[in-house]
């Protein structure tokens, strides 16, 4: 696999050529690496989800116009320029995949974990979900039905988990603290409280 | 094209192996190699859909052996080739030999956060009306093209149901290779797990993607 050195060698390299020639600044590489690292992950799209937990209006502008519906708590751009939430019922679980490169949701999910851009996982969530779940320790009810959707689009999914029995009078931040990135890509649940 | 980016259905690589949510790099280059693709591909040299193309179109054995970021270096490397931008004895040489291009914009640190929250869409107004509805029946074209195409291998030719209609968006396979948006309506197709994999399939499970009308005929 990765040869470390090498390629830490040939981005130095790479960088450097680019800076020289003018076409990138090197603050604007340090802007960019903290704003992925700091400001934007998967702590907005489990706001997104507690605040459908909560509020029943919210809730049905998210399923009519996720896009907007989630740019109302401050978040869109790149990779959630269109945006759909697939909401977790107990007879339907979704499950999100790009087979084909690495379309993810980045304004409420950040980037990318690796799993998530591996041939395991792109290969084989279209044709065996239930054994990519017990490769994360999840197993589903046999009653419950898989729903795989494979971003093939500039789409993107945000998965809606099931909110956890006995929250009913949680508030949005304790509620948010349940969600896990994976239950927002449907490779896992909410945290029990 | 057919190439080793398409894995949906393919078998052998192992189990998946999960990691804590806050893991975001495994090495201080992979911080650089996020930076500099976005960082030039906001120099606006060339689509998303012709950066998907040059990481799908390296030999299967290189893509499948290589790490993500890997992949995106080696691409982003063909790209700022292909553009101009860079000349093959720099990348040789490791080192800039000549002054850079005119470009039509950089990127500045302070317009990252925006730039970034702004992001770009993808759908376009159209004339023509929808040809399907949410619903209707389809079959998936069986096709090959050497170009770009975001139909996966395993959806082609087989019979699902529309079950969403996003609009109309930019067309992957001609704005890849620069040869327009061509904008056309774009569907969610689900497909029921048997038509894609066999009576073997899950019981229940269905596959859904997202398809441009061209992929599509009616059934």
């Amino acid at each position: 696999m990765a040869d470390d050195d090498g390629m830490a060698a040939r981005v130095d390299a790479l960088e450097s050529i680019l800076i020289e020639k003018g076409y990138v600044e090197p603050a604007a590489l340090d802007a960019i690496v903290e704003t992925y690292e700091r400001d934007v992950g998967p702590r907005n799209g489990a706001k997104v989800v507690a605040r459908s937990w909560t509020d029943p209006d919210y809730r049905e502008r998210l399923r009519h116009d996720a896009t907007s519906a989630i740019a109302e708590l401050g978040f869109s751009g790149r990779g959630g320029e269109h945006m759909v939430a697939l909401e977790n019922t107990p007879e339907l679980h979704h499950l999100v995949v790009c087979t084909l490169c690495s379309c993810y949701p980045w304004p409420v999910l950040g980037l990318p974990p690796t799993w998530y851009k591996s041939p395991a996982y792109r290969s084989r969530a279209v044709i065996d979900p239930r054994g990519v779940l017990a490769d994360f320790g999840v197993t589903l009810p046999d009653s419950t039905r898989i729903a795989v959707h494979d971003s093939t689009s500039e789409v993107r999914y945000l998965v809606v988990p099931m909110r956890p029995a006995g929250t009913d009078d949680w508030d949005q931040d304790q509620l948010a603290a349940l969600v896990t990135r994976n239950s927002m890509i449907g490779t896992g649940l909410p945290t029990a409280p | 094209m057919n190439g080793a980016a398409d894995l949906g259905g393919m078998m052998g690589f192992g189990p998946v192996i999960g990691e804590p949510e806050d893991e975001h790099f495994h090495a201080d280059w992979e911080r650089r190699a996020l930076a500099i693709t976005l960082a030039v591909g906001a120099l606006g040299g060339w689509t998303i859909d012709a950066s998907r193309h040059a990481r799908e179109s390296l030999p299967p054995a290189e893509y499948l052996s290589s790490t993500y970021y890997e992949i995106w270096i080696k691409a982003l490397e063909k790209l700022l080739l292909g553009a101009g931008l860079v000349d093959a004895d720099e990348l040789a040489q490791r080192s800039s030999l000549r002054p850079g291009v005119p470009v039509p914009r950089t990127l500045s640190a302070s317009a990252v956060p925006a730039a970034l929250a702004r992001g770009t869409r993808y759908d376009r107004p159209v004339d023509a009306p929808a040809r399907f509805a949410v619903g209707d029946r389809v079959r998936t074209r069986t096709m090959h093209p050497t170009g770009h195409t975001r139909l996966p291998r395993y959806a082609r030719g087989k019979v699902g149901v529309i079950e969403r209609v996003h609009g109309a968006h930019v067309l992957p396979d001609t704005n890849a290779h620069g040869a327009g948006e061509h904008p056309q309506w774009l569907y969610t197709v689900r497909f029921d797990a048997r038509e894609l994999w066999g009576d073997a399939a899950d019981a229940g499970l269905t596959i859904a993607i997202d398809a441009w009308e061209r992929y599509l005929e009616p059934t």
